[in-house]
């Protein structure tokens, strides 16, 4: 019998409603998949095989009824980030200590609504933190991939390092994940996985917990960008339950993927060809150019001159959000408690030995920029500065062109503990350079792999859209997936 | 702008967060690293510029003022780490 593991979500779908297998075989094989591999890769940090075999058995009575959802009995695997009733949901930190929520995000409770089955919590940076998923709790995640005769173990990427690391190693069909600064585009790209984060609004922030609340968008990573686009389906919709979701009707996204892109417009930002680029990046991004032409794309070059203000616009915006969402972790209502001599100190002590040196260190920069005497000079500007970023998109959209092409990010996977990074919080923030601009102005963006770098190490290219416009992202992502060729497998060594 | 020691210890005392003497120089370093790299924001002329509010063009939704949820205090303290009746308990805050 074949690797029911290594099917896409597509074909595995297909196969369930053929009656090939059930969904209790192919949960079953994600478990074992699980058992074996998630000592090496720490990927998971709940696993939830009981409940994962009751919803396959669940799934499998609809099946045979010729029933189900358009997710019916597919495992996924869930970031830790989204509140899950009754089960694990830490956001990776120790502060949400035991933390089992009494309620289900919308976004998961849709998919469960059509029909998936959960095969845990997967392991994340602390509070969506990071982009090496170095910052968890629970220990970095273990990328798939290693360079070409080399054992060295490299990251998976962050925020969401976990969700790409089991998708690519066959831990579960798709993942949920989400995407702050680049942490669903960033990882997939650094597994040889898609992720998309959708439009500012498409999925409902409702019982995710909060990092930056004006720029945190769920989106998934999955093997395909077929597969992407199914579970973008499920995952999207209005909810009246996020203030800022939006009322839009979801496609189906899956009717999109093979549209093509004869007749886009696609630009080509010159602010994103970065001084000391790797050759390798340039010539990837080249090729993704000529892809896009010869299935009948036009290309222009267009300016973003705001560019290289977004990410030190995002240093400020983002910390400071999270310094007032994570306020809420006091060591009263939820998680860990130190206790002291008085509430100051039971406060002080429960935040200190909660949260891990890169929180503190956020919401340090966060309190200090919204505080009194600062907070026109830094917050305002910064939020000046992105009304400036979204208006360059703006422009350029007005004026004809339908999607942008760019590098996901500016290298392929790098070591864990990178002393480099380690020394300057800066040089691991950089890693976000290419994604960062599309959450300052809401936009979508999706990271498709490309191409391999000399190490043999995959690489990706990202597409921005259009508000609400991520059916482009899918047809040209599919076309960039389609003409690359290759076989993001990782050689399995776990 | 960059921070001196007395700074960063104001800080952490706004976050709530302990901050131990031995740590002091090191956040101190880390936080000037970060506000030297936004510093470059100030290059930008923002004359006339409005600070974004929504990033998407929207207008937050109203609903009619009555409770819709609730009523099940239980749930609600059921993950505090201390409590008694359904109230979370803290510290002595009144004398």
């Amino acid at each position: 019998m074949t690797d029911l593991t290594r099917l896409t979500l597509a074909a595995a779908r297909a196969g369930l409603k053929a009656k090939e297998f059930t969904s209790s075989e192919l949960t079953g094989a994600y478990l074992n998949a699980i058992e074996v591999g998630n000592p090496k890769l720490n990927a998971y940090v709940a696993v939830t095989g009981e409940q994962a075999q009751a919803q396959a058995k669940a799934s499998d009575a609809k099946l045979a009824a010729g029933q189900g959802g358009p997710l019916e009995g597919i495992p996924l695997g869930i970031k830790d980030l989204f509140g899950t009733k009754g089960v694990h949901t830490q956001a990776a930190s120790h502060i949400l200590n035991d933390f089992k929520p009494e309620y289900e995000s919308s976004v998961t409770s849709n998919l469960w609504r059509d029909g998936a089955v959960m095969l845990g919590k997967l392991n994340m940076d602390e509070f969506a933190m990071g982009s090496s998923n170095e910052t968890s709790y629970y220990g970095p995640v273990i990328n798939p991939w290693r360079a070409n005769n080399s054992n060295a173990q490299l990251v998976p990427g962050g925020s969401s390092g976990g969700s790409a690391a089991a998708v690519s190693a066959w831990l579960c069909a798709a993942a949920t994940a989400t995407d702050t600064g680049g942490s669903i585009r960033q990882p997939a790209a650094l597994t040889g996985t898609v992720g998309i984060k959708p439009t500012y609004g498409r999925c409902s922030r409702w019982g995710v917990v909060a990092f930056a609340s004006s720029l945190d968008q769920a989106g998934p990573i999955a093997r395909t960008v077929e597969d992407a686009a199914i579970m973008m389906t499920s995952m999207s919709g209005f909810d009246p339950k996020d203030s800022t979701s939006v009322d839009l009707a979801v496609p189906d996204f899956a009717a999109a993927v093979e549209r093509g892109v004869k007749g886009l417009v696609i630009g080509i930002p010159r602010e994103y060809r970065m001084d000391g680029m790797p050759a390798e990046i340039e010539a990837l991004w080249q090729q993704g150019i000529a892809w896009l032409k010869a299935e009948g794309a036009t290309v222009r070059d267009i300016s973003l001159p705001h560019t290289k203000y977004a990410l030190p616009a995002y240093y400020i915006v983002a910390p400071a959000e999270a310094s007032s969402n994570l306020a809420r972790y006091d060591g009263v209502k939820y998680g860990l408690r130190d206790t002291g001599k008085d509430i100051t100190d039971l406060y002080e002590l429960t935040r200190a030995h909660g949260f891990g040196r890169e929180v503190k260190r956020r919401i340090m920069i966060g309190t200090y920029v919204l505080s009194a005497g600062y907070y026109d000079a830094y917050y305002v500007q910064a939020q000046k500065v992105r009304t400036l970023i979204k208006r360059d998109f703006e422009i350029v959209f007005n004026d004809g062109v339908d999607a942008i092409l760019t590098p996901a990010t500016p290298s392929a996977a790098f070591g864990i503990g990178d002393e480099d990074m380690k020394a300057d919080p800066v040089k691991m923030y950089l890693n976000d350079v290419f994604t960062v601009t599309v959450n300052m102005a809401g936009l979508p963006g999706i990271a498709v792999p490309a191409g391999k770098d000399g190490a043999g190490l995959p690489l990706g290219l990202q597409l921005i859209g259009k508000p609400f416009d991520e059916e482009t992202l899918f047809a040209a992502g599919r076309v960039i997936e389609r003409s690359a060729n290759i076989d993001f497998s990782p050689d399995k060594w776990w | 702008m960059s921070v001196d020691a007395a700074t960063v210890k104001r800080i952490g005392r706004l976050a709530r967060i302990r901050i131990e003497e031995g740590e002091v120089a090191k956040y101190q370093d880390e936080l000037n690293a970060i506000l030297g790299f936004v510093e470059q924001l100030g290059e930008v002329d923002v004359t006339g510029v409005e600070p974004m509010t929504s990033v998407t063009p929207m207008k937050l939704r109203q609903r009619e003022d009555k409770v819709t949820d609730g009523g099940y205090p239980d749930k609600i303290v059921a993950n505090a780490p201390l409590t008694e009746d359904n109230f979370f308990m803290v510290p002595k805050v009144v004398e």
